[in-house]
């Protein structure tokens, strides 16, 4: 599904990533983990065509995509949700996932200003899409709310409900579960799940180590830059180097 | 969307009664301006107010669209709505070739290249002075006219002008409630998280750079046709600082907000005919002080005042 192969990323004189290699299974839940400055956004920020790498290649379903921009990366299906919400902050809840819609429709400036017959009606395929990705992540009563105004934790559910709007085969979630409470970290365990069970692969980048145990199939470990290891989470829990690695960071 | 079109249209109603009510005359004159400067402002929000991108030079493409008409039918004895529209075109071509280079600069650095590319298009019409007839001007320039009706009195020309500028202000709402003006907003509000969505970025802003050059070079055209004169002091630096002003004072990212920036600031100084040396200063004074207390612009910050008034209002009654 995704292959990362070789990924090294010099900033100046910093090495943030230093040839990590893994690939991401098709419907799996796969965990990126690592402690602060691992490199972990970074890697996402490669995947998603944010940056160009300094070496190595993004493969998704059979084709280099490495150095495409995030606008065509996800006309071929891969979205991402940011660590720090990246949301349209002066539109509403509703406008901001139709936003997500862009790639599902067409109408251009002119048919937009004349308003013509099928730009109408996109605009109501639109609308109705949008209303039906609030209602799949719970936030459908909050639609005419200026999203600067949400709360946190509602904030993070308008990111994903945006990313899913553009109808992913693969989503990258940058700590979706930082600043949420434990009931909400509950409910985004649920959503995880039912994400995937729309058929949507997903790489997830969490601090939180209980929900990163309890819903992945896959995790990776990265350390200052480098991957330390990757498998099921049990082998993860119990590998001396991830444990080590963590203790000697002050999570 | 149905109470949006009323609201339109009440709108349209009510400009399209005013000479009713001013029996022609002097105003009138002053009216014909308003249109002008409201398309010009509506032009200049959808590049700053829903794209986020500022320009300090959009006075150019105003002056290009004026001489470029202007020449054209005066040297040239085109018909002038043959001009107009050619006019337009190779101002907006001309926008989407600068945009290109010049739009992937953010912030301080785009607000100078602007400012240079304004520079430069008023000393091309100062200095092209076989073409534009330099700082003197260029006269006689004819009337728009449809048969045997000829746009020159105060009344014919009002309602030319007004019919553009409805126009422009019932198309950019569309535009602004569409699937490309999100796209727009939402390069504002985040670029990355817009790119992430599919919104090609760079594109758009080109296209809006390109398009509100176009609202600008009609507006150009228009008041080339209408006034018979042109001189390049009416499209220089200061120009482009009071049509800042206009977007600005009237809200960012408000079509009809642009309307009342631009009716304040035409308005204006007919008022205060005894500081017309002190425009600019009352422009930069006017711009500080609604960024520091309406940064909302009048659109939003005049119902809010209301509000905040109503409610203290109650607050002394409970
Ligand atoms: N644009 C940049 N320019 C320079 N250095 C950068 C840049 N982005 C990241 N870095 C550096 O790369 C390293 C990895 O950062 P990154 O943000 O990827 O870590 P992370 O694993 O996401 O950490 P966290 O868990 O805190 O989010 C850090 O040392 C960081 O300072
Ligand atoms: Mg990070």
């Amino acid at each position: 599904m995704l292959e990362v192969s070789g990924i090294t990323q010099i900033f100046g004189g910093v090495t943030a990533l230093e040839d990590v290699s893994f690939s991401i299974r098709k419907g799996d839940i796969t965990g990126v983990i690592g402690p602060n400055g691992a490199g972990k956004t970074t890697l996402f920020n490669i995947i998603t065509g944010i940056y160009t790498q300094t070496a190595g290649r993004v493969v998704l379903n059979d084709t280099d995509v490495s150095g495409l921009p995030p606008e065509k990366l996800v006309r071929l299906g891969l979205v991402r949700t940011f660590q720090n919400i990246e949301l349209f902050g002066g539109m509403s809840v509703l406008e901001n996932v139709m936003v997500g819609l862009h790639t599902r429709s067409s109408s251009g400036l002119l048919a937009c200003s004349l308003r013509m017959p099928w730009s109408r009606r996109e605009e109501v395929r639109i609308r109705s899409g949008a209303l039906k990705w609030l209602e799949f992540t719970g936030i459908a009563d909050l639609a005419g709310v200026t999203a600067a105004n949400l709360p946190f934790g509602k904030g993070r559910m308008l990111e994903i409900a945006r990313a899913l709007a553009a109808e992913p085969v693969i989503i990258l979630m940058d700590e979706p579960a930082a600043g949420l409470n434990s009931q909400e970290t509950l409910g985004l365990a649920q959503l995880i799940r039912r994400i995937r069970d729309l058929g949507i692969t997903v790489v997830l980048v969490e601090h939180d180590m209980e929900l990163v145990m309890d819903i992945c199939d896959r995790i990776v470990v990265l350390n200052l830059g480098r991957k330390l290891t990757e498998g099921i989470p049990c082998e993860i829990q119990e590998n001396h180097e991830v444990i080590a690695a963590y203790l000697g960071d002050d999570d | 969307m149905h109470r949006d079109l009323l609201k339109f249209m009440l709108f349209a109603a009510m400009i399209l009664a005013a000479p009713l009510a001013f029996q022609g005359g002097y105003l009138m004159n002053v009216l014909v301006f308003v249109g002008i400067n409201t398309m010009l402002a509506i032009g200049l929000n959808l590049l700053l107010g829903y794209c986020g991108q500022i320009s300090l030079g959009h006075a150019g493409f105003f002056g290009l669209g004026a001489y470029l008409s202007g020449v054209l039918s005066t040297t040239y004895g085109w018909n002038p709505w043959q001009a107009m529209p050619l006019a337009a075109v190779v101002v907006g071509s001309l926008a989407f070739l600068i945009g290109f280079p010049i739009l992937k600069l953010k912030g301080h650095y785009l607000a100078m290249a602007t400012l240079g590319m304004g520079i430069i298009m008023y000393i091309v019409f100062n200095e092209t002075i076989d073409l534009t007839g330099g700082p003197s001007g260029l006269s006689g320039i004819p009337n728009l006219s449809i048969g045997s009706l000829d746009f020159d009195s105060d009344v014919s020309s009002y309602y030319l002008i007004w019919s553009f500028t409805l126009a422009t202000i019932l198309l950019t709402l569309n535009l602004a409630n569409s699937r490309v003006g999100r796209a727009l907003r939402a390069v504002h509000d985040s670029e990355v998280a817009a790119r992430v969505m599919g919104v090609n970025a760079r594109l758009l802003k080109v296209q809006i750079f390109a398009l509100s050059a176009v609202i600008s070079s009609l507006a150009g055209s228009l008041y080339a046709h209408t006034m018979t004169f042109i001189s390049p002091a009416s499209f220089g630096f200061n120009f482009s600082i009071e049509l800042l002003t206009m977007v600005v004072i009237g809200g960012l990212g408000s079509i009809y907000g642009s309307f009342l920036g631009a009716a304040l600031l035409t308005l204006l100084p007919e008022f205060l005919r005894a500081a017309q040396d002190y425009d600019i200063i009352i422009y930069g004074g006017l711009l500080m002080l609604m960024v520091m207390f309406m940064p909302g612009g009048l659109v939003r910050g005049v119902p809010d005042l209301f509000r905040r008034l109503l409610k203290k209002g109650g607050d002394r009654h409970a």
